[in-house]
């Protein structure tokens, strides 16, 4: 479904030059999620922006990407925008502030020209489990579990096949963030969707993903499965590091910790 | 439906169509607004003024030109509520019917500049590098030039009039209206629900209209109404130095110009026209100052 | 704990009178502050982080802060002056806000800011402040100090500017740090690192710590005592270590939504809430 070979990103250019993204090679099937984990900085956003053509004029990208058999040009075909959709990091930057979750919701299905878009956009709410009621709401009357459920809602419009999600639940309380967990996990049986999600959370990309990818310094280190990683069986040093963390804070354990990288 | 009833459907916690968000919006707003009473002012004077220059003909005697030399100079009384000037016209009616010019070029002037600067702006601001440059270096060339004195130069070159005075004052405007809605968009750029829209394949236009103008627009109105006092100055002034509306057009600033002569024996021939500026152009300020506090993002209108 | 609490609050309230009515984000939360770290969980809206801005002055206009007590060191900061405020504010109380994108100038690079925050509270010259700003950009972890000294915040990832807000805050030494959830967008490692970092500072220096949080875990691993607050209010207080013997059901919601390493892809439980939870406390008080 998705293939990344040797995909570069640098931002800026000469002195300034910042190799974000070194050479990272993936491939996800249809059906399937992939989790992408790393330490901040490590160039996860940016990747998942590079797939999604939106660092045009911000950065320069190289490399070969194939999504369902299309190899991606510099400018994103209609049909590429309708089928691959992104749910950001944060629910109160990611909705524009002066419009309402209908004005929001309609957007994509009046771009893409397609029909009952009064329909599309009740059933889009409900399907993420929020009433007709929310549908003339502003951004600021709804909480942000809600927005972050109208951010899925909206990124299901057009009916993708791929689904990229940055950090769709470090934003949310645990409560919330168990709603949206299960609703993506619905709605990838229901639709077959293909997701590549980005997260610091360990046990978020066990529970949603089958395979993951570390990344590190703009480069992948290891790619596991997720059976791996809960049997904390990994080759890298930096992966068990991020394991041990996982388990919550250790005084002790943190002098531990090496720098990796630079 | 009984004011109550309406209260609450303004009020309503859940809204039931978009013209009822949008009505909420604007009524919150409202609500907003009025607990600042220094704003309300200023709404008043505007109000007021908007009153006054459509009741004209019903609320004056005359049309204003009509001259009567028997009354020259008449000093502020019960028969001329403010005097007369010097061709013995009633000065009040004056005052009432030049608000109808101040008006004119208020709303022609804003008019040419908002979309202006507001286009200016954000396609300077969204699309940065060259065009940006480019942009910016042509706004500011029109920002480094003292208002006053390229509007006289404008008018020079055009001829004397209201229209080319209007049209001066324009040119003259629009540069801070298109800083401050790059200014905006720079910040609006990075945002992720620009984005997200992009994600969703709506077109550069289509960004620019629909998602970066409408949060633009808010700074561009509040900087609109605190800069109509100088507008309304400017065409004063312009009006004063025989540039701007010829006699016997009521403009205000022509008028103080006429009467200047007089400012010692009789001073409110000039005096009042400059009252009249003075309240109107405090009007705006007060109004500005209000709708900047509504318009604050934090405010969530 | 020592004797004399740094911060003591007294039944709290905080009313927002919005045009459309009263809202109550925080009523009546009392809690005393030592040398300690004490956290604060809760699910979005419970009032976490009203409760941190109204003892540092900084809830939003149209705001009403009520308390029987709100005291540091013995300044009553609800009736304090502007100056004092100022004073305690960076020099006494920090507080780290919890969206660093929005609380940092987006036109003004990471490195003047930090040094700003510094020279207000010391007077310091430039060149002292410049070389303690990337000092503390090095304490807080990040990798090219230099680079993002220059950097603009939009070009910093999400987790270095929070990183970056942390230095701000940590830079004038104050003596209580309000961290809102400070970590929240950082990778594991690096949120463990960073909370290392403040742990020892508060130590050495004494410092106090509320870290308000929804991560229990986390919480419950960082910190010495907890709080849990719902609806404005705490339901309950408990010591860290016992955070998994809690017995309110709201707390026991909290960590069973909780999704785990080793468990499986099944539909995680989710919270349950009970209005009588509130309406219980009411009646007590
Ligand atoms: N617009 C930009 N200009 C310059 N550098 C940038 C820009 N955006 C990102 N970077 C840099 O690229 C690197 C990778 O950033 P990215 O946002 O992909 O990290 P991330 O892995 O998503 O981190 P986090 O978990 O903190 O979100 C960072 O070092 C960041 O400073
Ligand atoms: N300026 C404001 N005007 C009106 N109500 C407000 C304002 N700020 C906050 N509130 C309300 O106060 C309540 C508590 O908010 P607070 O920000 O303390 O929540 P929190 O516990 O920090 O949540 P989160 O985990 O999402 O940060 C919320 O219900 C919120 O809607
Ligand atoms: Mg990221
Ligand atoms: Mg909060």
């Amino acid at each position: 479904m998705i293939d990344i070979q040797n995909l570069n990103v640098v931002f800026g250019h000469g002195k300034q030059a910042f190799h974000a993204v070194r050479q990272v090679s993936l491939a996800v099937e249809a059906g399937q999620s992939f989790g992408l984990v790393g330490e901040s900085g490590s160039g996860k956003t940016t990747v998942l922006r590079a797939l999604a053509g939106l660092l045009d004029g911000v950065a320069s990208v190289s490399g070969d990407m194939t999504v369902d058999g299309e190899s991606l040009q510099q400018q994103r075909s209609k049909s590429f925008r309708q089928r691959v959709q992104m749910v950001f990091q944060d629910p109160y930057g990611s909705l524009h502030p002066r419009h309402t979750v209908d004005t929001i919701l309609s957007e994509p299905a009046r771009v893409h020209r397609l029909d009952r878009i009064e329909q599309r956009v009740v059933a889009a709410l409900e399907e993420v489990g929020l009433d007709a009621s929310f549908r003339f709401r502003y951004p600021h009357q709804i909480s942000g579990g809600q927005r972050q459920r109208v951010s899925v809602a909206r990124a299901l419009i057009t009916d993708p096949r791929i689904v990229l999600l940055d950090e769709p639940t470090s934003a949310l309380d645990v409560s919330v963030q168990a709603e949206v967990l299960n609703l993506l996990m619905r709605l990838k049986r229901e639709h077959g969707l293909t997701y590549v999600l980005v997260s610091h959370n360990l046990a978020v990309v066990a529970h949603v993903c089958e395979t993951l990818s570390v990344m590190q310094n703009g480069a992948i280190v290891e790619t596991m499965s997720v059976q791996q990683l809960r049997e904390h069986n990994s080759t890298m040093p930096y992966t068990r590091q991020l394991l041990t963390a996982s388990l919550g804070y250790d005084r002790g354990a943190i002098d531990a910790f090496e720098e990796f990288g630079s | 439906m009984s004011i109550l009833a309406l209260r609450s459907w303004l009020l309503a916690e859940v809204p039931g169509s978009k013209s009822q968000a949008r009505c909420q919006r604007l009524f919150i707003g409202w609500l907003a607004f009025r607990r600042n009473p220094v704003a309300v002012i200023g709404l008043l004077i505007i109000v007021s003024l908007i009153l006054i220059a459509a009741l004209a003909p019903w609320i004056t005697a005359n049309d204003a030109l009509e001259l009567d030399l028997g009354q020259r100079l008449q000093p502020p009384g019960s028969e001329h509520w403010l005097g007369t000037d010097e061709l013995g016209r009633d000065i009040l009616d004056r005052i009432i019917w030049g608000s109808r010019i101040t008006l004119y070029i208020v709303g022609l002037v804003s008019i040419i500049v908002v979309p202006i600067g507001l286009f200016i702006g954000i396609v300077a601001g969204y699309l940065g590098g060259w065009v940006d440059t480019v942009l910016m270096r042509l706004t500011d060339i029109f920002l480094a030039f003292p208002r006053l004195i390229l509007a006289m130069a404008l008018v020079a070159a055009l001829g004397p009039g209201l229209e080319n005075a209007v049209l001066a004052i324009a040119l003259t405007t629009w540069s801070p209206f298109a800083r401050i809605a790059r200014a905006e968009a720079l910040t609006i750029r990075n945002s992720d629900f620009i984005l997200a829209a992009r994600m969703q394949g709506v077109s550069t236009a289509g960004i620019l209209t629909r998602h970066v103008a409408p949060l633009c627009m808010s700074s561009v109105i509040v900087r609109l109404t605190l800069d109509m006092a100088g507008i309304i100055l400017t065409a004063a002034g312009l009006g004063f130095l025989g540039l701007g509306a010829q006699p016997p057009t009521p403009e205000w600033g022509a008028m103080i110009s006429l009467g200047r002569q007089y400012l010692i024996d009789q001073w409110w021939v000039p005096t009042m026209p400059g009252i009249a500026i003075l309240i109107v152009s405090l009007g705006f300020n007060l109004l500005g100052d209000g709708l900047r506090d509504v318009f604050d993002p934090k405010s969530g209108g | 704990m020592t004797d004399s609490p740094l911060l003591s609050v007294e039944d709290l309230h905080v009313t927002y009178h919005t045009p459309t009515g009263p809202v109550l984000a925080v009523k009546g939360v009392s809690f005393e502050l030592g040398r300690e770290k004490l956290g604060i969980v809760g699910e979005s809206g419970s009032g976490k982080s009203q409760t941190g801005r109204a003892i540092l002055g900084l809830t939003a206009p149209g705001g009403e802060v009520r308390a029987s007590r709100l005291e540091f060191q013995g300044t009553d900061l609800l009736h304090a002056d502007k100056r004092t405020m100022r004073r305690i504010r960076g020099g006494g109380i920090s507080m780290i806000m919890q969206d660093p994108k929005y609380s940092l100038n987006p036109v003004m690079t990471v490195g003047k800011q930090i040094e700003e925050a510094f020279l207000v509270h010391s007077n310091d010259s430039k060149r002292e402040a410049r070389r303690r700003t990337l000092e503390m950009l090095r304490a807080v972890q990040i990798r090219e100090p230099e680079r993002v000294y220059r950097a603009y915040p939009h070009e910093v990832s999400g987790g270095m500017g929070q990183r970056i807000m942390i230095a701000m805050m940590m830079i004038p030494e104050p003596s209580i740090i309000i961290a809102d959830e400070p970590t929240s967008a950082l990778d594991v490692t690096v949120q463990l690192q960073v909370l290392a970092v403040l742990d020892d500072m508060i130590s050495e220096r004494g410092m106090g710590l509320i870290f308000i949080s929804h991560d229990l875990n986390l919480i419950a691993s960082f910190c010495d005592r907890i709080l849990i607050m719902y609806g404005g209010q705490v339901m309950e207080e408990c010591r860290a270590d016992e955070l998994s013997q809690a017995k309110h059901p709201y707390t026991r919601g909290l960590l069973n939504c909780l999704p785990r390493l080793d468990g499986s892809q099944d539909e995680l439980a989710v919270l349950r809430r009970d209005p009588a939870w509130l309406d219980i406390r009411e009646k007590i008080s």
